[in-house]
C-alpha cells in the first residue's frame, strides 16, 4: 500500500525545534470520494511536514483538497464516501492510518486538535459552552464536573473572554462571531495538544475582530510551542502569520516555499496567478490580472498538469506529463531551502 | 398579557413619514416624465438624506407592544453621481445591507429620504415607483441562493421583462436574453441551462445578466464576490468594471474586502452602527483617514506582503461591535476607541469636514464624523 513516489517528495525542511524530526509528517497522500458521479479524486498525493512551534499555512481555492486533508489527519472524514487510497501521517514517526480506532482517539484533541470554521455550526446549540468545553476534561482526564468548570473558566480567562464565570452557563447564541470562534479555540487548546489544525478559523469575521483572533492563535502558539496548520484562501491572513506555505491546487501541492519568498518570487503559474489577482494600489483603474477558466472538476482532473487549461505558459508537455514537485534553486544551482515547484516551467517562472 | 395600552408609535422623536401618500394622476405623469430623463455625467443622480430605518422589537403574542427598535439605519446622507462607483464599507451588522434594501425601495424607509432625479422614492407609488425599479437594479451576495432553482437561466434573466414589458416586446425576448448572457461572458446557448450546472463565478455573472435586463442606471452590489474564490473574484470585478464603461451605470458597491473597494471606488464611505463615520474619494479615505474607526479598520486589513509584517502598526480594537438596539449615546465608536473622552458621550459628532481642515487643501478635508479627527496613515506607516 505504502508505495511511495520518490520524485514527488518535498525537498522537506527537517529543522525543529525539539530536533527530534517533524511534529506531523504527510507521505504521498490520497484520498477520494465515490459519487453518483464518479470518482472524485480530492487528494492526489499530498507531502508536507510540520514541526513544533512552526506555521504551516496551507493555501488554496474551495476544492483544492485542503479541508480534505485536514480531516484525514484528524481522522474525521466520513468513510464511506472517503476512502484514503495511499499514504501516511505519521505523527510523532508513528502512521496513524495504521493504529487503531481506540489509538487514535488518544490522539484526537488530546495531541492533535481542531479548529473550524463555522464557529456557530460546529458548536451544540443546546448546551452551554461550559459544558461543552468541561466534556474535554471529564472524557479526557476523567475530572469531576466542578474541577472540569473551574478549567473551563480558566480556559475562557486565558483567550479573553470577559467576564468568563459569568458567562460559563450562556448558549452559543449568546455569544458573538469572535466570542464563539474564541471558544473553539479553547476547546481545541484544553489539553494542550501538540498540534492544531486550524480550518479558516477568521473567514466569517469581521476584519476587526480576524485581526484580534489571529493575534490570540500566534500568542498561544508562541506560549506552548504548538505545531499549527493554517488552511486558508486568503494570501493577508497567510502574509502575516505563516512560516511556510503549500499552495494546493486539484489535490495536489503546486508550491511549497518560505513565506517571504513565496511573496516575492513564485515558481509556478498558479501561485503567480492568485498572487497578481490581488488589487494593488498602483493598479488603480487598470483591469485586474485575471486568471481564466475555472478551477477542474474533480472527478475529471484534466490530465497532465492539472492547471495547464488555465495556464498562460502551458506547453504539451503540460497537457500529457504529471510535473513532479521539483526543488526550486537559485539560477546558479544553489539550493533553496524548503522550496519546490510542480511546475515543468518553474525555472523560467521564478528566474525569467 | 394584562397590559392594553397602546403605544405611541415609535420611540424615536423623528416624524413618521412611511405613510403612503398618494401622488395624484398629474404629479404621478410628470413624476415618470422626470425618472426618464437623462442625467448628465457628474451631476448626482442619487441623493440620500437623514435616512432612516428602525426595526421594531415587539413584545407578546396577541397584544404585540414595541419595546424598542433595532436602530440599523439611524440618520445617513450621502451623493451618487451619474457614472461613478460608491463603495460602503463596515462590518457585520453595521447596515450596509439594509441600505441596499432602502435604495431598492424593498424595505420602506422609517425616516428622511431618497432623491432619485429629484423625486423622492420613498413617497413614491404605482407607475412612478415602477419606473424608478427600472432603472435602479441589484446584484446579490450570494450566487447560490438568490437564483431560483426550478427555472432555467433564460427564465431568470427574461423574468425583468415580464413585469417592464415595454423594455423588450415578447417575440424579441429570447434574443435579447442571449445579447446578455453574451455581454456578460457567458455562452449564450446555455439559455436552457438550470443554475446547478454553473459554478459560482457563472452564476454571479447570470445574476449580473439579469441586474442588466431593464438597462438600469444604477446598480446596487451587496457583496456581490465575497462568495467567490480569489481567482474567479478578479474576473468578475472585470466584468463589472468593463460593464460600467460600457453601459454607464453608477455603481454602490457594498463590501467588507476593502482592497476590493478600493480598487473599484471612486469614492467610498465607512458605516458604523447605522451611521456614515467617514467619506471621501478613494485616496481620502485610504491614504488620510480621519476617523479612528476607519484607521483601524484599515490596520487591521492583512497585508498580502509579509515583509509589511514587523513593523507595521495595527490597531486592534477590543470588544465587538454594540448593539444597534441599544446604541451608545453620543459617538457611537466611543466604547471602541482609544481618543474617547467626556465630549464623545454626550455630544454626537457630525458627519462634516473637521473645522481644522476646512480651509486647507488637504486630502484630509474630506467628511469625518469624529470630534477629534486627525489624519493618519496606517497603510503605508512603516
Amino acid at each position: 500500500m505504502t508505495t511511495i513516489d520518490k520524485t514527488a517528495h518535498v525537498p522537506a525542511p527537517r529543522e525543529s525545534v525539539s530536533g527530534d524530526g517533524p511534529l506531523l509528517d504527510v507521505r504521498d497522500l490520497h484520498v477520494e470520494f465515490h459519487t453518483r458521479d464518479g470518482v472524485a479524486k480530492a487528494v492526489n498525493g499530498v507531502n508536507y511536514t510540520v514541526s513544533a512551534g512552526e506555521t504551516l499555512a496551507v493555501l488554496g481555492e474551495s476544492g483544492s483538497g485542503k479541508s480534505v486533508t485536514a480531516q484525514t489527519i484528524m481522522g474525521i472524514l466520513d468513510m464511506p464516501p472517503g476512502k484514503i487510497t495511499q499514504g501516511e501521517i505519521l505523527f510523532r514517526g508513528q502512521d496513524m492510518l495504521k493504529m487503531s480506532n481506540e489509538e487514535r482517539r488518544k490522539i484526537r484533541g488530546r495531541k492533535i486538535a481542531m479548529i473550524f470554521q463555522d464557529a456557530l455550526s460546529s458548536l451544540n446549540p443546546v448546551l452551554t459552552v461550559g459544558y461543552q468545553l468541561g466534556e474535554m476534561f471529564r472524557v479526557h482526564q476523567g475530572l469531576s464536573r466542578k474541577d472540569a468548570k473551574a478549567k473551563s473558566i480558566e480556559l475562557m480567562d486565558q483567550v479573553k473572554i470577559p467576564a468568563a464565570a459569568a458567562r460559563i452557563s450562556d448558549y452559543p447564541h449568546q455569544f458573538s462571531g469572535g466570542m464563539r470562534q474564541r471558544i473553539m479555540i479553547a476547546m481545541a487548546l484544553a489539553l494542550e495538544p501538540d498540534l492544531i489544525i486550524a480550518d479558516e478559523p477568521t473567514t466569517a469575521l469581521d476584519v476587526t475582530v480576524q485581526a484580534q483572533v489571529m493575534d490570540l492563535l500566534a500568542e498561544l502558539q508562541r506560549e506552548y510551542n504548538m505545531g499549527l496548520i493554517l488552511i486558508t484562501h486568503d494570501l493577508g491572513v497567510v502574509a502575516d502569520v505563516a512560516d511556510k506555505i503549500a499552495v494546493m491546487y486539484a489535490g495536489r501541492i503546486v508550491e511549497t516555499a518560505p513565506v517571504g519568498e513565496l511573496y516575492s518570487r513564485p515558481a509556478h503559474p498558479y501561485t503567480r496567478g492568485l498572487l497578481d489577482s490581488i488589487p494593488r494600489l498602483d493598479q488603480k483603474g487598470q483591469e485586474l490580472y485575471a486568471i481564466k477558466g475555472l478551477p477542474p472538476n474533480l472527478t475529471r482532473i484534466p490530465a497532465g498538469c492539472a492547471f495547464s487549461p488555465r495556464c498562460p505558459k502551458a506547453q504539451d508537455i503540460c497537457r500529457t506529463e504529471i510535473p513532479p514537485l521539483a526543488p526550486v534553486t537559485e539560477q546558479d544551482g544553489l539550493e533553496l531551502v524548503g522550496r519546490g515547484s510542480a511546475c515543468h516551467f518553474w525555472k523560467e517562472t521564478i528566474h525569467g | 398579557m394584562a397590559e392594553l395600552k397602546k403605544e405611541q408609535g415609535p420611540v424615536d422623536a423623528t416624524p413618521n413619514v412611511s405613510e403612503v401618500e398618494t401622488v395624484d394622476a398629474v404629479t404621478e405623469a410628470e413624476a415618470v416624465a422626470a425618472i426618464d430623463a437623462p442625467v448628465s455625467q457628474g451631476e448626482p443622480i442619487l441623493q440620500v438624506r437623514n435616512l432612516v430605518k428602525h426595526f421594531p422589537l415587539t413584545q407578546g403574542i396577541l397584544f404585540k407592544k414595541q419595546i424598542g427598535a433595532v436602530k440599523a439605519v439611524d440618520g445617513i446622507s450621502f451623493d451618487l453621481y451619474a457614472g461613478e462607483t460608491l463603495g460602503i464599507v463596515g462590518e457585520s451588522g453595521c447596515g450596509k445591507s439594509t441600505v441596499a434594501k432602502l435604495l431598492m425601495t424593498l424595505e420602506r424607509a422609517t425616516a428622511g429620504e431618497v432623491f432619485y432625479k429629484g423625486q423622492d422614492i420613498t413617497k413614491l407609488s404605482g407607475r412612478a415607483l415602477k419606473a424608478v425599479r427600472r432603472n435602479i437594479q441589484m446584484v446579490f451576495q450570494d450566487p447560490y441562493t438568490s437564483l431560483n432553482p426550478r427555472m432555467t437561466v433564460g427564465d431568470i434573466i427574461g423574468e425583468p421583462f415580464d413585469i417592464h414589458p415595454e423594455v423588450a416586446p415578447k417575440g424579441d425576448r429570447r434574443r435579447r436574453v442571449q445579447e446578455l448572457l453574451d455581454v456578460v461572458g457567458l455562452n449564450p446557448e446555455y439559455i436552457n441551462r438550470y443554475p446547478h450546472q454553473f459554478s459560482g463565478g457563472q452564476r454571479q455573472r447570470i445574476g449580473i445578466a439579469r441586474g442588466l435586463a431593464l438597462n438600469p442606471e444604477i446598480i446596487i452590489c451587496d457583496e456581490p464576490v465575497s462568495a467567490l474564490d480569489v481567482s474567479v473574484q478578479a474576473q468578475v470585478i472585470n466584468l463589472m468594471e468593463k460593464l460600467q464603461d460600457e453601459f454607464n451605470l453608477s455603481y454602490v458597491f457594498i463590501a467588507h474586502d476593502l482592497s476590493i473597494v478600493r480598487h473599484i471606488s471612486d469614492r467610498v464611505g465607512v458605516m458604523y452602527l447605522g451611521k456614515m463615520a467617514e467619506i471621501g474619494t478613494d485616496t481620502q479615505i485610504y491614504d488620510h483617514p480621519t476617523h479612528p474607526y476607519t484607521q483601524a479598520l484599515l490596520s487591521a486589513v492583512p497585508v498580502p506582503d509579509p515583509s509589511a509584517r514587523e513593523g507595521r502598526e495595527r490597531i486592534i480594537l477590543t470588544g465587538d461591535v454594540p448593539s444597534p438596539a441599544n446604541p451608545p449615546s453620543g459617538c457611537r465608536f466611543r466604547t471602541r476607541c482609544w481618543k474617547a473622552e467626556e465630549r464623545c458621550a454626550t455630544e454626537e459628532p457630525l458627519l462634516a469636514i473637521p473645522e481644522r481642515f476646512v480651509s486647507a487643501a488637504t486630502p484630509a478635508a474630506h467628511e469625518s464624523a469624529c470630534h477629534f479627527a486627525e489624519e493618519k496613515d496606517v497603510v503605508h506607516a512603516a
